[in-house]
């Protein structure tokens, strides 16, 4: 069974339709990127993923249900900005999510647990290539190693999906395709099912398995609200096909990268 | 020759230009005090640096020829408790709903209208309410500071709580927080710096309605001073007094500050 369903999904705003008759499943370990027009309900449609916006007819199945209408731990996200929270420094944004699940009270935990999670959090940072930064806050960090941090925060969540909503049209080019290959390595290593937004087709194109184009199908040039946008590209795309040889070397790195983590081992820019 | 506008002084040019006018009216002061002294030594309305030099030395040095108290210090005491206690409760009550109302639709539903309306209501029109109820002691005095300041103060902090980006407060669900959870450790910490700020802006009005409170009913502090010694036109009192208050709220101000700097380093380094 397909993860995500999609069936004859629309989206309304009063008069304005965004989305109409959408029509789709995603399996898991998919890498899914979205491009579009701006106002082509790409934004709205990850709303949807999310669970802050519902769908006005037609279902969005998670594994046969209705997806939680609310933000919860199956589905990670990093935005554009805003993604971390400036009051914590790297390592207590990265120990969040650990903090949360153990003390529902306080939010905190102390002692030999959170040397525990405080050491998850740094395994996780150098798998980032946050290492030299485990004491710095946001502000202090470039617009790239925020992105990083942020996806270290998502990912020690363990969440089922990942959302990236244009996580990399702040940065520049050369720190963009560091993040991309982060970002890959990541999407094989945690077996996550990714969606991501970006307006940059090129990015599309390399980074995922399938790539999708929100675009109005009728466009009426007096009222261009007046119809909503379909997925009128739906491609196999990128050299990481879910392949059986991919397979294998991600689960072999996975297992070895278990095994590491007691050892503390260089992990270094990938550029 | 550069235009005006582009023209920046440098450091010793910013403190003699910043110390200037302190100095212009400390000289018209001196001059025209001298100037009428010299009319009539006993004349009371612009009394010499000398002769507010001799009431300091008397209201702070030594005991109160009547109760044998050091005037000034228990005066200042007097007023600093009201304040404080005043100014606590204030931020405490502006914190708990201010981040009530900003992050939970249905207690703004519900509080918010009531807090514009209790903001707009006159703070001094009520005093003599304030005294019937709360009689001519310590509470009535600290419960108009609280009438005074709180309303506006929870509105700021709801406005605050509500300007906390989106993103962050959908990313601590995404990480598995709960309500409980996404005020105490998203929220609070980030509205904490900014309930400093707006408290070091409530401060003077918190002054002002001490100041006319111990005016019109209290036995000690530094309004009910300044009042008092005005029936004797006793301004080489009262300008040292005024002085005194000024530098009292300075320095409480910049403690706030400091504070605000040293535990939130990075609210201030994002130059909000």
């Amino acid at each position: 069974m397909a993860m995500i369903e999609i069936r004859n999904l629309w989206k309304e705003f009063g008069e304005d339709v965004v989305l109409e008759r959408l029509n789709a499943s995603i399996e898991a370990r998919e890498f899914v990127t979205v491009v579009g027009a701006s106002g082509c309900g790409k934004t709205t449609f990850l709303k949807m993923l999310l669970g802050t916006e519902t769908p006005t007819r037609g279902e969005l199945l998670l594994d046969g249900k209705p997806i939680p209408e609310e933000p919860d731990a199956t589905r990670g996200i990093v935005f554009q900005r805003y993604s971390v929270m400036p009051h914590l420094d790297a390592t207590g944004n990265v120990m969040l999510a650990g903090e949360l699940e153990a003390s529902r009270w306080l939010g905190r935990v102390f002692g030999a647990h959170r040397r525990r999670l405080r050491d998850d959090a740094i395994a996780m940072l150098k798998e980032v290539g946050l290492e030299h930064a485990l004491d710095k806050y946001p502000h202090e960090l470039s617009g790239g190693m925020q992105q990083r941090l942020a996806l270290a925060q998502a990912l020690i969540k363990k969440p089922r999906i990942l959302l990236l909503d244009e996580p990399f049209g702040a940065l520049d080019p050369g720190i963009r395709r560091d993040m991309h290959e982060l970002v890959s390595r990541l999407w094989r290593e945690q077996q996550l099912t990714v969606f991501m937004i970006t307006h940059d087709i090129e990015e599309g194109f390399a980074l995922g398995t399938r790539l999708w184009v929100f675009d109005k199908e009728r466009l009426d040039p007096q009222a261009p609200e007046a119809y909503g946008a379909r997925i009128t590209y739906d491609l196999a795309v990128g050299r990481d096909d879910t392949g059986v040889l991919d397979d294998i070397n991600a689960d072999v790195d996975a297992t070895a990268r278990t095994i590491d983590t007691q050892t503390p081992q260089p992990t270094g820019e990938h550029s | 020759m550069k235009k005006l506008i582009n023209r920046q002084p440098n450091r010793y040019a910013r403190w003699f230009l910043g110390l200037l006018p302190f100095a212009l009216l400390l000289a018209i002061y001196i001059g025209a005090s001298t100037a009428r002294l010299a009319e009539n030594p006993d004349d009371p309305l612009l009394p010499s640096l000398t002769q507010m030099a001799e009431a300091v030395e008397r209201m702070a040095f030594e005991p109160s020829k009547r109760s044998g108290d050091y005037l000034l210090l228990q005066d200042t005491l007097a007023s600093l408790q009201r304040l404080g206690i005043g100014i606590g409760f204030s931020a405490a009550l502006a914190l708990i709903f201010g981040i009530a109302n900003g992050a939970i639709p249905y207690v703004r539903a519900t509080l918010s209208p009531l807090v514009v309306g209790i903001s707009l209501v006159p703070p001094m029109a009520i005093l003599p309410i304030l005294f019937i109820v709360f009689g001519l002691e310590e509470l009535a005095k600290v419960m108009l500071i609280i009438i005074g300041v709180t309303p506006f103060m929870i509105r700021d902090m709801q406005q605050r709580t509500l300007e906390i980006p989106e993103e962050q407060i959908i990313k601590m669900q995404t990480l598995g927080a709960n309500t409980w959870q996404t005020i105490t450790r998203l929220m609070l910490p980030q509205i904490m710096p900014r309930l400093l700020a707006t408290t070091r802006l409530a401060l003077g009005t918190a002054w002002l309605f001490l100041i006319a409170a111990e005016a019109i009913a209290a036995t000690e502090g530094l309004g009910y001073r300044i009042f008092l010694v005005r029936r004797y036109l006793s301004m080489d009192v009262i300008l040292p007094y005024v002085l005194w208050i000024t530098l009292l709220a300075l320095v409480i101000d910049f403690l706030l500050n400091r504070w605000s700097r040293w535990r939130y380093p990075w609210f201030h380094a994002t130059g909000q």
